[in-house]
């Protein structure tokens, strides 16, 4: 049931030339930066052999890419959430799913799902670039595992919000600036004290705090289960929403 | 209209309420439905038919009441209740950018049928429904006519015991339409259908009970039979060949006219004791024999459905509700 409810969430996607646009652009801009962070790589490699524990390629070409990659998720993410549920409730849609024999976790799990099954195609088209660097140089495979990690964590957290916020209305629009708006502000909140280590709340609750810190290569527990937690705060949330529609107007 | 003897009892809805705010949409509905039984639930807009199809297939939960379907609560087991369930919103539920193969098997996977079974479900779907040609067209470029039968496909895929359709016919054409009746008296045989509509015609073609809803309220509920000796009246509609005298007429004992259509057409009012009405008309029958008349038609007056329909909305009907957004 979920699995149907995904496969036609990923099908619809696809039949759009939303996805198809999303993909394309995100891949030229990326490509234009890895290239970019290539050339200065090169620039660089004089001075690096000077040192003694230089970065590597994996520190100045994947760990930029990785980092420009998350913010163009940002800004990208409302964009493909924005319509999961809005657009099912506007176009009468969301009436089949509630008449049929599904439970509303069903529903949010298969939507998330199939938004997920279309984000990794995406981090497997950008993955492709820092892969190409293994036919000539000596890449930090656990680095860049690590940075895979933190972009799909990063990633379901998004579509997790999204989908929250997707639910919330009928306008796809307003939930895009919705989603972008609270993305935007969990990225920053951490704007006063940004290098501050204490245990200070807005730094515990910034997003790009822990997925840099993974990005890094430093995949701990505290990263792991923010991003869990963020999850599946918002799924709860998504599936509360839903069941509430039988009850409210 | 063919009713099966065994009758099993398939809707049964007790004490429903609905509020949207301070406004009722549902006032204490309570009816049952067997398989066999079309049911028209007619009432004018904003009277309170969609809210009431959407509670019934569980879509809009309702603030009191209890509804069974085919013996399950709909509220305490909505996913096996809604196993047995078809709906079709007043808006068809479309994905429209999908092609009608890909959508009903969707729909019926949605619904619970197992992938093996899938095929030969969707095939008769789209056989009952007039859709076998289209099955690998994109929904969006379907007529609207033929939208609406891929949304009446999606509600009877699974074979349930319950369909519900809200406004089935709404635009489409005149032999489209002929078609869905056809095809909704072929479902009542053996499921229980309910049908909201305010076209009175089509509940006169298809449906073997009516409902009429004013406000939320159930003001008028029986089956066909019975709404015709509701249509009875003692009125009777004449015509003669000649123009008959008007005081002649009038002084017949019994006999007032109420309507004069024409020179020679009238509709006259009879007592409404049985004995007095055939005494008058047989004194009016021999005064035209006799005046040479030539009555050439004589008929009583059918109070029809939609006169019924009419008596029963009409009054009272200044604050309507907005709830219904239709078209």
């Amino acid at each position: 049931m979920i699995f149907s409810i995904a496969l036609r969430e990923c099908r619809s996607l696809f039949m759009s030339p939303l996805a198809w646009t999303v993909l394309a652009v995100v891949q030229f801009i990326l490509a234009w930066i890895f290239f970019a962070q290539i050339d200065n790589f090169f620039a660089l490699q004089s001075k690096l052999q000077t040192l003694k524990s230089a970065p590597g390629v994996t520190d100045l070409v994947a760990g930029p890419l990785f980092n420009i990659t998350s913010i163009v998720l940002l800004m990208v993410t409302p964009l493909m959430t924005m319509r999961l549920i809005s657009e099912e409730r506007r176009s009468g849609t969301m009436q089949l799913l509630m008449s049929s024999p599904v439970s509303m976790t069903q529903v949010v799990l298969g939507k998330y799902i199939g938004m997920l099954i279309f984000f990794s195609i995406f981090i497997l088209q950008i993955s492709l670039m820092p892969l190409a660097l293994f036919m000539g140089a000596d890449l930090d495979s656990g680095k860049l595992l690590a940075g895979f990690l933190a972009l799909f964590l990063l990633i379901a957290a998004f579509v997790s919000a999204g989908l929250y916020l997707s639910s919330l209305t009928d306008n796809p629009s307003v939930a895009a600036i919705a989603t972008f708006g609270l993305l935007l502000l969990l990225w920053i909140i951490n704007a006063n004290s940004p290098n501050d280590a204490s245990g200070n709340v807005f730094n515990y609750l910034s997003l790009i705090q822990h997925s840099n810190a993974i990005i890094r290569g430093v995949v701990s527990s505290t990263d792991v289960i923010y991003f869990l937690l963020f999850i599946t705060t918002f799924l709860g949330l998504s599936i509360r929403q839903l069941d509430s529609y039988r009850l409210q107007h | 209209m063919p009713k099966t003897t065994l009758s099993t009892t398939l809707i049964k809805a007790t004490g429903i309420n609905r509020y949207y705010g301070d406004t009722q949409a549902v006032k204490d509905l309570s009816f049952e439905l067997n398989s066999g039984d079309i049911l028209g639930f007619l009432g004018p807009n904003g009277a309170g038919k969609s809210t009431s199809m959407q509670i019934l297939s569980g879509t809009l939960a309702p603030d009191s009441g209890s509804i069974e379907i085919n013996g399950i609560d709909l509220i305490e087991h909505p996913t096996q209740a809604k196993q047995q369930l078809g709906y079709l919103p007043e808006q068809p539920p479309l994905y429209k950018e999908l092609t009608v193969n890909e959508y009903l098997s969707y729909s019926a996977s949605l619904r619970g049928i197992k992938k093996e079974q899938q095929a030969s479900a969707i095939d008769t779907a789209k056989q009952r429904c007039g859709l076998t040609e289209v099955g690998n067209k994109l929904i969006n470029n379907l007529s609207k006519g033929y939208q609406q039968r891929v949304g009446i496909a999606q509600a009877i895929i699974h074979n349930p015991s319950v369909i519900i359709l809200d406004e089935p016919t709404v635009g489409l054409d005149p032999i489209q339409i002929q078609e869905i009746r056809q095809l909704i008296t072929e479902l009542g045989q053996h499921h229980a259908v309910i049908i909201s509509t305010h076209i009175l015609p089509e509940v006169l073609a298809v449906c073997n009970r009516v409902q009429i809803i004013r406000q939320g309220e159930l003001v008028y509920s029986n089956d066909m039979q019975s709404i015709a000796t509701d249509s009875q009246t003692n009125q009777l509609e004449l015509s003669f060949k000649n123009t008959p005298d008007l005081n002649t007429l009038e002084n017949i004992p019994g006999v007032s006219i109420v309507e004069k259509l024409s020179d020679t057409d009238f509709c006259l009012e009879l007592s409404t004791d049985n004995n007095e009405a055939e005494q008058s008309m047989n004194a009016l029958l021999s005064k035209a024999v006799e005046k040479n008349w030539q009555p050439i038609k004589m008929q009583p007056r059918l109070r029809s459905l939609e006169q019924i329909f009419i008596d029963l909305t009409l009054h009272d009907n200044s604050s309507n509700t907005d709830e219904d957004t239709a078209e």
